[in-house]
């Protein structure tokens, strides 16, 4: 709480008053991206102001936003405006620290029938609206054409189902004379981003959103069975040795760009990042992450988007809106989700976004979003107990030195218990927040 | 109390009144305060609740605890002993007058100004099993006695693999004698020249001189380097923290006490729960200081006395 007052000492004396010299209502934006990503945005914020007589929004690029918004709550100064990630959602509005923003969007006249469904449902949490999207994404597979190649495979044609992928994957390995591996066709933990979602592909997500984890369920054996048979067929530390040669991912040693993995599980934004440090002629494809069975039709995808939230306790929160609003409107969430080359959250594309965006793929991850299989990301009030143990259990699954079903039951019983120590906490307040919430809301 | 004696009084308290207000502000609520949370469920944003001694009793049962609490026993083991070995011999070998004296021990000192962070990131490329420098420099020797005895031993892969991790980490430690060093070298300079010459009149080697003389004469200053060195080594947080990107490292073999506090405190929002924790490794440093103080009483020799 100390710790918490002094941040929000500092705050308060960083963030000077609540107006311009111009008398314009100054409005403290908290954001997390950096690189281009910030650029995209600080335009937007630079067309804003300028649209402006009555708001000045000041924008500040913050790592490790969430426990910075945290603290600053805590201490009773809060920015106006955060980016935060949907997966943020759960915890935050459980702990009372977000506004719920169904009146004021219903004012701005915002509606779930301006979004696709699944970044609608990932802005919501507990019957409420929390957030509005900046820019979303979903996942799809990515192909390294001329490992594809090499390995006597079409370069045009990705794997169709899970065992075609694995099928692919043998072929596309190769090995070093000392039995080290040299390029490896997939392996799960490059990049380790999506293993909490990895399940939702053996047939549902982990959580069943109300109290019960659903770690004992198929999907979850079948998840952690599938991860246990990579250490029987590439040798787990051999892998490892591979993956500690890899090179950050923001960079030309990319192990996707250098060709060191051939199949990823990535967002939209990869394209851009191929752009930057893949070398030239780099040919990749797109193309949805194939299931344990072939699915025609609708497309299976996880979604999950960066949000903008307004604090509980922020002191200007119409005026906040009015800023979170005017990014809404298609003709500027498309010149963000341009820049950051991005997909767009909004049900309506125009065809001009279409046209103006560099990716080649975007129309695939258009519509895997638009799918009505794309479902949200794991959004758990446990989520960083959920990561942190995940984690650990694969990792030595991986390694080869944990059996699959070891892990997952002794993980299972440990997440079952943090999210019943969580619920716990929220019923105690439930009927206080929920009463609270509803006279915000003034429904 | 006269006149003369009340005015001298009120200014010694406005001289100590930075310290009391900071130590009352900044040392003893935060403490009071975190033993009232750990009695409680408290997420930072929530009010309070009061849970009796819960937070305890879950942080018996809870086998993460026990894993965080023997890295962070089995790390200070290694790692204290280890550091003093090293750090007194170097400052034993820096003591010699020898041509560029000064300039090694800057040399030796140099890395000890390195933060935390710096460190850490350092040693993640250090101590990277495939590119690493450690591994480098390993390999060689493990391919020649791989050629005699027909092994088949591979340098580790220290960061990746549960049964290097800690030990990589140990390494990493050693990074910082230099402070530990300049310390020594001050106390080896204090030890009178008589005794040694005493002691080579009565015929010793080198080895018991260092043995009967330079170890005992040195030992308030050991003492104190230990003690610190168990403080420290307790509350190790920056550089398994950066070197595991804040998880647990393989195996959470490097998961220490200090950052499962920090986990459960500004990650999970458990605070009560980090409350607990903050406590039990409050008193484990109190414990150990309080036993290697006793066992100092007995082996350590002042001059004074």
């Amino acid at each position: 709480m100390l710790l918490a007052g002094l941040l929000a000492a500092l705050v308060g004396c960083a963030g000077g008053g609540d107006r311009d010299e111009k008398g314009k209502v100054v409005l403290e934006y908290w954001e997390k991206w950096t690189g281009h990503e910030k650029e995209a945005i600080a335009r937007r914020v630079e067309a804003f102001n300028r649209s402006q007589d009555k708001i000045h929004v000041r924008m500040l690029t913050v790592s490790r936003i969430d426990q910075k918004m945290m603290l600053a709550t805590a201490g009773g100064v809060p920015p106006d405006v955060v980016g935060l990630w949907a997966v943020n959602l759960p915890s935050y509005s459980e702990n009372n620290a977000l506004l719920p923003l169904d009146r004021l969007a219903a004012e701005f006249g915002i509606s779930e029938g301006n979004y696709l469904p699944v970044i609608w449902k990932l802005c919501n949490y507990r019957g409420f609206l929390w957030s509005l999207p900046s820019t979303p994404s979903v996942v799809a597979l990515h192909w390294n054409k001329d490992a594809f190649r090499e390995a006597g495979l079409d370069p045009e044609r990705p794997p169709r189902t899970l065992a075609e992928l694995e099928e692919f994957n043998e072929k596309i390995t190769r090995k070093n004379p000392d039995g080290s591996l040299e390029r490896i066709g997939h392996m799960p933990q490059e990049p380790a981003w999506w293993m909490r979602d990895f399940p939702t592909w053996f047939g549902h997500p982990v959580w069943d959103g109300g109290n019960r984890m659903r770690m004992d369920d198929d999907a979850c054996r079948k998840f952690f069975g599938w991860l246990e048979s990579y250490p029987r067929r590439f040798d787990g530390p051999a892998m490892y040795k591979l993956r500690g040669a890899f090179g950050n991912f923001a960079s030309p040693e990319n192990p996707f760009f250098t060709g060191k993995v051939a199949m990823i599980m990535q967002g939209v934004w990869m394209d851009g990042f191929i752009k930057k440090f893949a070398r030239p002629g780099f040919r990749y494809g797109v193309a949805p992450f194939p299931e344990p069975v072939e699915h025609p039709g609708a497309p299976l995808t996880v979604a999950e988007t960066d949000i903008l939230v307004i604090p509980a306790g922020a002191k200007h929160p119409r005026e906040s809106m009015e800023f979170i609003a005017w990014l809404q409107r298609r003709e500027n969430m498309e010149a963000l989700c341009l820049e950051q080359k991005k997909i767009s959250p909004l049900r309506e594309v125009s065809a001009d976004f279409l046209a103006r965006h560099e990716h080649p793929y975007l129309r695939t991850f258009q519509e895997l979003a638009a799918s009505p299989r794309a479902l949200p990301a794991l959004t758990i009030p446990t989520f960083r107990e959920f990561e942190n143990d995940l984690s650990v259990y694969t990792n030595l699954v991986l390694l080869g030195r944990m059996e699959g079903e070891a892990a997952r039951m002794e993980m299972s019983a440990r997440q079952q218990k943090a999210l019943d120590a969580k619920l716990n906490r929220w019923n105690r307040v439930a009927p206080v927040r929920t009463a609270e919430w509803r006279k915000e809301v003034g429904s | 109390m006269n006149r003369a004696e009340r005015r001298n009084f009120a200014r010694a308290m406005l001289f100590v009144a930075p310290w009391v207000v900071g130590f009352l502000f900044l040392n003893l609520y935060p403490f009071l305060a975190s033993v009232w949370y750990s009695l409680c469920d408290y997420s930072a944003l929530s009010v309070p609740v009061f849970l009796g001694f819960q937070n305890y009793a879950d942080l018996f049962r809870d086998p993460v605890f026990w894993k965080a609490l023997s890295n962070t026993v089995l790390f200070a083991l290694f790692a204290i002993p280890l550091g003093t070995a090293l750090s007194i011999g170097l400052a034993v070998l820096l003591n010699q007058p020898v041509p560029g004296q000064g300039l090694f021990r800057t040399i030796f000192f140099l890395p000890s100004l390195v933060p935390a962070i710096s460190l850490a990131i350092l040693w993640q490329w250090m101590l990277n099993g495939p590119v690493g420098l450690v591994n480098m420099a390993v390999r060689p020797f493990l391919q020649a006695i791989n050629a005699v005895a027909g092994t088949s031993l591979q340098a580790p892969d220290w960061l990746n693999d549960p049964n290097w991790a800690l030990w990589g980490l140990v390494l990493t430690g050693l990074w910082g004698t230099g402070h530990a060093v300049v310390i020594y070298l001050a106390g080896l300079q204090e030890i009178p020249v008589e005794l040694y010459e005493a002691a080579e009149l009565d015929g010793t080697t080198p080895w018991q001189r260092f043995v009967h003389v330079t170890l005992p004469m040195l030992s308030p200053v050991i003492f104190f380097n230990v003690l610190m060195g168990i403080i420290g080594a307790l509350q190790t947080f920056a550089v398994p923290y950066i070197l595991t990107g804040g998880a647990d490292g393989p195996g959470r073999s490097l998961l220490f006490l200090a950052t499962y506090i920090y986990q459960h405190a500004f990650d999970y929002w458990n605070m009560g729960y980090a409350s607990a924790l903050a406590l039990i490794l409050f008193l484990v440093i109190v414990v150990l200081s309080f036993l290697a103080v006793k066992l100092g009483e007995k082996k350590v020799h002042y001059g004074g006395r």
